[in-house]
């Protein structure tokens, strides 16, 4: 599993934020974009991409793109 | 004997045909905009996502129960069968007539006037209920001797969820329902695929009420926990993250496992009927099995998560014509509290169905 890879899943489920915005140290939830919405369909791209099952609370732990991408790593 | 080993809990019940649905809701419609108007904010953005635009409440004197005999005694007559003809009940639902002690099925069997040999039995499930339901009522009658059952499977969620609770209050809707079935011969096989995860309990539970936890005078104290999320521990709590995780993941998962036990192909399928949890999970559901949008219906715009009723309440309100003229092959899926999910094929061919009641 890439880092880079995980950033492009990522930046895609945002409609409004440039690409170039994501990196590894990004916090996500401070992006003006963010919503419970987007929260879902990341979840949802970690179900589909990964096949990782994410619980809320592991989720809402995170901060960054790259905690979450540890976050998964370590379940894969 | 060889007995072959299953790996997963799959069901097949031969001779046992759905001849009829009827559903029953509360008359009070319950706008969503209205209440965000008063008390949150971002409507549109909650509109948008879970796709429920009113619900149903149930007045204080309304109980699943109500909603479901309604329903029962219409289509009792609408199939013009004899209450003396039905010889097994099962009452699904978690909102029962009374706190555990007794049984609402056997108040039901009375309320119904049923004969005295009368199977009644009730079964503590929600979003899951209808599926689980179909899967015990259909095995009892499987042995040929209990020749016309009812199912009724109803709740009324409003009465558990906090009105100031917006994770749960605007969700949920209030709904009866009763499927009646009929020993038979030349009927096609109904198949399950049952499934259990009781470790992912907390992510919709009550916390306060049973023996572990019974009720003391704290329970009843309205806690924030978030922005819009006021609620004490006799009411629902729901982790929608966790929730939406498992629908997406283990209902196409269920679906699938059921087609590839019984060779069924989905494109020879006419109507997918999915547990109505919110359109945007029950969209993620639908397109990972890539099912066409005309092949699955939705009722919970107007009426919401109505847990166990939800897939009976959706044929009746969405389904009817084409299940009143026509042979049509069903997959249901059921997903939720427990947590627990199940699938199942089933046909139906030109069965009765009662127009919507309300009370």
């Amino acid at each position: 599993m890439e880092i880079n890879d995980f950033i492009a899943n990522f930046a895609d489920q945002f409609e409004n934020t440039e690409a170039s915005v994501f990196t590894p140290e990004t916090k996500f939830r401070e992006l003006d974009e963010w919503s419970s919405l987007l929260a879902l369909s990341i979840l949802a791209m970690v179900d589909e991409e990964y096949d990782v099952q994410l619980k809320g609370e592991e989720m809402r732990a995170t901060n960054t793109i790259q905690e979450l991408f540890d976050l998964v790593d370590s379940k894969l | 004997m060889i007995l072959s080993f299953k790996p997963m809990a799959f069901i097949e019940v031969k001779n046992v045909a759905i001849r009829g649905l009827a559903a029953c809701v509360p008359s009070t419609v319950v706008c969503n905009s209205d209440i965000y108007d008063k008390k949150w904010s971002g409507y549109d953005n909650f509109v948008n996502t879970t796709g429920i635009a009113k619900h149903r409440n149930s007045s204080k004197e309304i109980c699943s129960s109500d909603l479901c005999v309604a329903a029962a005694e219409k289509l009792l007559s609408d199939l013009s069968w004899e209450k003396s003809e039905i010889e097994a009940i099962v009452f699904v639902s978690q909102t029962h007539d009374f706190y555990n002690v007794p049984a609402t099925s056997c108040l039901i069997q009375d309320r119904l006037g049923l004969k005295k040999e009368c199977y009644t039995l009730d079964i503590a499930l929600g979003c899951s209920g209808w599926v689980y339901g179909m899967s015990v009522i259909s095995t009892l009658m499987a042995g040929g001797t209990i020749k016309k059952a009812l199912l009724l499977a109803g709740d009324t969620p409003s009465k558990f969820c906090s009105p100031d609770d917006k994770s749960t209050y605007p969700l949920f809707g209030d709904a009866g329902t009763v499927t009646a079935l009929e020993c038979c011969e030349a009927a096609s096989p109904i198949r399950y695929a049952m499934y259990t995860d009781g470790s992912g309990y907390k992510a919709i539970n009550i916390g306060a009420g049973g023996y572990r936890n019974p009720v003391t005078q704290s329970s009843f104290e309205i806690k924030n926990h978030g922005e819009g999320r006021d609620r004490a521990e006799i009411h629902l709590e729901m982790d929608g993250e966790s929730v939406f995780v498992f629908g997406i993941s283990k209902a196409p998962k269920a679906v699938k496992a059921l087609s590839e036990q019984y060779s069924i192909n989905l494109d020879d399928i006419d109507l997918f009927t999915f547990h109505q949890a919110n359109l945007f999970m029950n969209e993620k559901i639908r397109n990972k099995l890539k099912l066409d949008e005309a092949k699955v219906p939705y009722s919970l715009q107007e009426y919401g998560n109505t847990s166990c009723a939800s897939i009976p309440l959706t044929l009746v309100t969405r389904c009817a014509k084409q299940l009143k003229n026509q042979k049509v092959k069903h997959i249901a899926c059921g997903f939720g509290v427990g947590l627990s999910w199940g699938a199942m094929n089933f046909e139906t061919d030109s069965i009765v169905v009662s127009d919507l009641l309300e009370l």
